[in-house]
């Protein structure tokens, strides 16, 4: 590893939960105003992980805990090799690894409520993969490489030869990120899902590391929409940032703005997308080479 | 002083209730009031709750599934209990299968009466409960770490 990668890795270690929470505090914030409330304040993230940090921990099974350690190690691991520039595909694999053990652990526990949200996590991954794999491809088509630092050093926005593609990965964003319509497995503050879905049964210091690692999740999704837009030349990185906000404001006004839909319609309505603009782009990319 | 904690999580449990205290609950946590500005979040799981919010007064049917709710609550935890039925038993008291107030089953910290309990009445509670919340996190972090290991 050169020292390049050692202070990239170093800081999204530490950098990452700190910008996943302060996001999530906005998220939250700007939600309310849409509602026309007050909302709570920006740093409420934290003031929740803290009190759960400190709660005393009831687990049906003490497997539930392990199982969430090793979700955390892996999306940590996932997001180290993305912004270290590793190979892209293998960070996408090393992703459905972990979000393998998020379903074991809610499923270790046996309770129907988030047997059921494990379930669904497992209808989501099949959902959003194809987009995901597929946008993994036409990186490759538009430059050539999987690795992420030779993508980052190329002279053109890959954006330019694959808006489909960042079509496609936007709008499976809204699953991983677990917005509605799709927030089928559980999710996000205020909304309800059968009691909590896939963390109903995971209290205080285990809903505490899963909190975390929705941070490092997300941050290094976002991490990837930037990958879109980043070039060799300077002035796209402040671009890349104005199109991450952009692009999380997105998924909050479609959150506030939707209702839940049903699995079906889900998996339904994402594969055509994911046809159609990312399969599109791909034949295109195809014909062009 | 220990470490700040502005996020009590509520549970919301309707026992006998008419339901008037319940739709007043809801609409403390709706735009109008909005208790999230607190941090207070409704939650439906026990496992998360540090606020266990009981309407109603408690019946022979009902007392089990109280008790297993405050147990399955982790520490450190308060309950309130809204309306005079959950105080008391209310108008429902001397009915022959009504037991009382919460307070006959689980140890309640915060009341609050009235039939229906405002929304003002109510956020005044939470607010109540989310300072003796803060008050039992301190006296728990100070036990964990004088026992830790013993």
């Amino acid at each position: 590893m050169t020292a390049k990668q050692i202070i990239f890795v170093i800081l999204y270690i530490v950098l990452a939960p700190l910008i996943g929470g302060f996001l999530e505090g906005c998220d939250r914030k700007i939600s309310a105003r849409m509602q026309r409330r007050v909302g709570p304040p920006i740093l409420q993230p934290f003031y929740d992980v803290q009190k759960l940090l400190n709660k005393q921990t009831i687990a049906v099974r003490k497997a539930q805990g392990v199982y969430l350690i090793i979700y955390l190690i892996l999306m940590v691991f996932t997001g180290c090799m993305f912004f270290a520039g590793t190979d892209m595909l293998m960070c996408f694999f090393v992703l459905s690894t972990a979000a393998t053990f998020l379903y074991f652990a809610a499923v270790v526990t046996n309770s129907p409520y988030s047997t059921i949200g494990g379930q669904r996590e497992l209808i989501q991954m099949m959902t959003y993969e194809p987009a995901v794999l597929l946008t993994c491809v036409g990186f490759y088509l538009a430059n050539g490489t999987f690795e992420v630092d030779h993508i980052v050093s190329t002279g053109k926005s890959s954006i330019i030869y694959l808006p489909g593609f960042f079509i496609a990965f936007v709008f499976i964003l809204t699953i991983k990120m677990r917005k509605s319509p799709f927030d089928e497995s559980g999710s996000h503050h205020p909304h309800q899902e059968l009691v909590k879905g896939i963390t109903t049964e995971m209290g205080a210091r285990n809903l505490a590391i899963y909190t975390i690692t929705e941070w490092y999740e997300n941050v290094f999704l976002l991490g990837v929409v930037g990958l879109f837009i980043i070039n060799r030349h300077a002035w796209s990185i402040p671009l890349a940032l104005l199109v991450i906000l952009a692009v999380y404001f997105l998924e909050i006004v479609i959150d506030n703005s939707s209702a839940r839909v049903r699995w079906q319609t889900m998996l339904r309505i994402t594969w055509a997308v994911t046809l159609l603009s990312a399969g599109v782009n791909t034949m295109i990319l195809m014909l062009i080479h | 002083m220990g470490k700040v904690k502005r996020s009590p999580w509520l549970l919301h449990y309707d026992g006998s209730s008419c339901n008037g205290c319940d739709i007043e609950v809801l609409a403390s946590l709706t735009p109008v009031y909005d208790a999230e500005r607190f941090g207070v979040e409704n939650t439906g799981d026990p496992m998360q709750a540090d606020i266990l919010l009981i309407t109603g007064g408690i019946n022979e049917q009902n007392a089990p599934v109280v008790k297993q709710l405050y147990d399955q609550m982790p520490r450190p935890k308060v309950v309130v209990a809204v309306g005079i039925c959950a105080c008391t038993g209310g108008v429902f008291k001397d009915c022959y299968n009504i037991l009382g107030g919460a307070d006959k089953v689980i140890p309640v910290d915060i009341y609050v009466p009235g039939c229906a309990a405002r929304p003002q009445s109510i956020i005044d509670g939470i607010i109540k409960a989310r300072d003796l919340f803060q008050k039992r996190s301190d006296e728990h972090d100070e036990y964990e770490r004088t026992h830790r290991g013993k």
